[in-house]
């Protein structure tokens, strides 16, 4: 079959797809496949910032007071603003970006065996904005004041009174910023949901669809469902900074903890939003590499329709020490210890799919199951901090720090890792270097696990987050374990995350020298299943040369009636 | 909403390909999702807030216009009922479904006029942005549902515009009329939280 696909896919077929100019194809496209692309990039451009951020306020935590090469001294100000947009930047414009936006536009109509999105000069605008988004968050380091420095989160009054974060443009324009952002998002969503539903190839029906594409799907519209409070709190944010309203301000009759309740009605469905995309990606890497269906499709489905729903009722426990009725802290405690049961669910699926398979431990792979590893980490830790007792003491200390990077970083960049590195030849064509990437997933895998083990110790002896140099606390120096002192648990983060960054560049290596001398991929290096692989690599605009038709799931892997071992969706029986 | 001038990208227009709603109508619901959920955010915060108020309305602050706004609400819906109207007679009858839309548009666009004065109004009786919570969260929340009244109000004059012209497709229509539903279906619950 992929031979004769291969035949009839040849250039010069696609006759309704006219050649573009630099312009119409590169930067004003409105081709799905290359609007991901610039996603993608954008968000890994916005990744080095980050990354960059972090270096420069953990080597501030470690050797404090030095000048720190490529940033020199790290002044308290400085602190606060690098902590702040690291957070923005990893979750805002590299895991959004990247998981939904870059995957979902690259992903959606190739898998569903469609040419495009159904509106695509929104979908072009949806970028473009994005693109604006991340601009004006730049901008903002660099206005008078510095950029802002009240946390990811934002809260008032610190956030919302300039005389508390001495950066009221930076604020502002951080506020702009992520409002964009939203926006971009919103008219990104509609597209996903809309294609993924109206847009699928003959004979695909719904449970015909590759998990990734449903919970890119459900994440969609948990995006959409949850975003409303946080532009009203946005809104609302803006006239407290710029036009003088008190809404979350107490001294004149307002309600700090409102904008809490608003930002987290978003932000904990955001964790599912991102999360989701991620264990879709695992989910097809781990079913093509080890050559088995997908272990209970349908209650995969179900789950994540139900942890979907159960998602938007466990918002206040970010908030158990923030003055909330301890009778409400007690429901979010039970809600939030259920939620982490359809999650245990997702990562027994996933061993239960590998369980048996001949597994292939290429790099893709090596990341799939890395991340199921490492998320679990995060998912276990999340427990304690869930219940409200145990929060009341761990409560911004290092301990949340290190679980919810634990979380975040398996999805952001562990997820990426996956997902780029499989979809790699059929997005350029090419194949990766595996021995190149393996050395890069260890090198960075390792490290990780150093920054963070760390961080779980010295939060659980009490290290305070937010602290721009421990010297200052007595307490948090001397001994902590095992001979090393609390300054020695920090210094391995440090030199840790030092490695880490460094072992980046072999993969910026590897996509360059595989993009341009790589082993040509053919339309499908893997032998998957689902109808993305039916393309050519790279898809040409239009990507499909012929209508398709579907006549069976993704994940007929090792049928016991053939003699090929994958099945793909298109083939006739 | 715009796939009827690039020609590229006719396979997913086909007919076989079986959609739940037409992609217009679909994705201007899932828009719709966002816009309940903001205003739901918005009411909750007053409501809260308003809750917790220990006098009501905040001294020194005047009594929002329930009466006249009661008047207005009925415009709104009648308004809505005659695009209603507009969309059934266009499905049977495109050249007779231009008077309803006209008479829809412009009782709409009464709609946002009287707000406006009332608005005017309640700033010389001492309302405003910042004179109280009161006064922020009423002109939030009621200034948002404006907004989106008078985007709504330029798509429909669009619509209008386009059934002059003979190219209007139902489901754009169909697509703006769900926006326009949405504006008057929301309405009442404003004034039900923010007026009474």
């Amino acid at each position: 079959m992929a031979e004769s696909a291969e035949v009839s896919h040849a250039p010069g077929h696609d006759d309704h797809h006219h050649e573009e100019s630099f312009w119409s194809k590169y930067v004003f496209s409105t081709d799905h496949k290359m609007i991901a692309m610039q996603y993608m990039f954008t968000g890994m451009a916005m990744a080095l910032i980050g990354g960059f951020f972090a270096y420069a306020f953990r080597m501030q935590l470690a050797f404090p007071g030095m000048d720190v090469p490529f940033f020199g001294t790290v002044s308290p100000a400085d602190y606060n603003s690098l902590v702040t947009n690291h957070g923005t930047i990893m979750i805002f414009w590299v895991a959004m970006p990247v998981l939904i936006a870059a995957f979902g536009n690259y992903l959606i109509p190739l898998m569903i065996g469609c040419d495009d999105m159904v509106f695509p000069r929104i979908n072009r605008l949806s970028y473009q904005i994005f693109l604006l988004s991340a601009i004006v968050l730049i901008a903002s380091f660099f206005v008078p004041g510095g950029g802002f420095g009240g946390a990811w989160t934002s809260y008032p009054p610190l956030s919302a009174k300039p005389e508390y974060n001495l950066t009221p443009l930076g604020a502002t324009l951080w506020l702009v910023a992520v409002a964009l952002e939203f926006v971009a998002f919103l008219l990104g969503g509609i597209n996903f949901i809309t294609t993924a539903m109206n847009a699928r190839a003959k004979g695909m029906k719904l449970y015909d669809i590759p998990m990734v594409i449903w919970m890119i799907v459900v994440a969609s519209i948990l995006f959409m469902a949850s975003v409303g409070p946080l532009i009203a709190g946005a809104v609302m944010l803006f006239m407290d900074q710029n036009v003088g309203t008190a809404f979350f301000d107490p001294d004149k009759g307002g309600d700090p903890v409102l904008w809490q309740h608003l930002f987290w009605f978003f932000g904990h469905p955001e964790v599912y939003v991102v999360l989701l995309p991620a264990l879709g990606i695992v989910a097809e890497i781990i079913t093509t590499f080890s050559r088995k269906k997908l272990f209970a499709y349908r209650t995969v489905l179900y789950t994540v329709f139900g942890t979907g729903i159960l998602s938007f009722t466990v918002w206040a426990h970010h908030q158990f020490i923030a003055g909330v009725d301890p009778r409400m802290a007690h429901v979010f405690t039970v809600t939030t210890l259920l939620i982490s049961v359809p999650i245990a669910e997702m990562c027994f699926v996933y061993i239960a799919t590998l369980y048996g398979g001949s597994i292939t431990l290429n790099t893709p792979m090596l990341w799939a199951l890395a991340f199921i590893g490492e998320f679990l980490i995060g998912g276990v830790t999340g427990i304690f901090l869930g219940a409200s007792g145990a929060d009341i003491y761990l409560h911004d200390t290092y301990f949340v720090l290190a679980h919810f990077h634990y979380t975040f970083y398996p999805i952001a960049i562990i997820g990426t890792y996956a997902g780029f590195t499989y979809w790699f030849p059929k997005m350029f064509g090419k194949m990766m270097d595996d021995r190149l990437g393996r050395i890069h997933f260890w090198l960075t895998i390792i490290p990780f696990n150093l920054i963070f083990i760390p961080l779980f110790f010295l939060g659980a002896a009490g290290q305070h987050r937010r602290i721009y140099n421990y010297e200052h606390f007595p307490d948090l120096q001397g001994p902590l374990m095992l001979g090393f002192t609390y300054q020695d648990f920090r210094e391995i983060a440090t030199y840790s995350l030092l490695v880490m960054l460094g072992a980046q560049v072999i993969f910026f290596y590897n996509v360059i020298k595989s993009w341009i001398s790589g082993e040509a991929a053919g339309n499908n290096p893997w032998k998957a299943n689902s109808l993305e692989w039916v393309a050519t690599s790279p898809p040409p605009h239009g990507n499909f040369s012929e209508e398709l038709e579907v006549f069976r799931g993704p994940y007929e892997y090792s049928h016991p009636d053939r003699d090929e071992d994958y099945w793909p969706q298109n083939e006739p029986a | 909403m715009a796939r009827h001038s690039t020609a590229p990208l006719h396979i997913a227009a086909e007919s076989h390909r079986e959609a739940l709603l037409p992609n217009g109508v679909l994705g201007m619901l899932i828009f719709i999702l966002t816009e309940i959920m903001l205003f739901a955010g918005l009411i909750s915060a007053f409501v809260i807030w308003k809750a917790g108020a220990p006098t009501w309305p905040p001294a020194g602050q005047p009594r929002l216009p329930f009466e006249e706004t009661a008047v207005n609400t009925l415009a709104l819906l009648a308004s809505g009922v005659l695009l209603h109207v507009a969309y059934r007679t266009y499905r049977t009858d495109r050249a007779r479904a231009e008077r309803p839309l006209v008479l829809a548009v412009l009782l709409g666009a009464a709609f946002v006029l009287f707000q406006g004065m009332e608005w005017v109004a309640l700033i010389r009786e001492g309302l405003t942005l910042t004179s109280s919570t009161l006064g922020s969260f009423f002109y939030l929340i009621i200034g948002i549902h404006a907004l989106h009244a008078v985007v709504a109000l330029g798509f429909l004059v669009q619509a209008w515009i386009r059934l002059r012209g003979g190219w209007l497709a139902q489901s754009q229509l169909a697509a703006f009329c769900v926006l326009w539903y949405f504006v008057v279906g929301v309405w009442p619950i404003l004034y039900g939280v923010v007026y009474l």
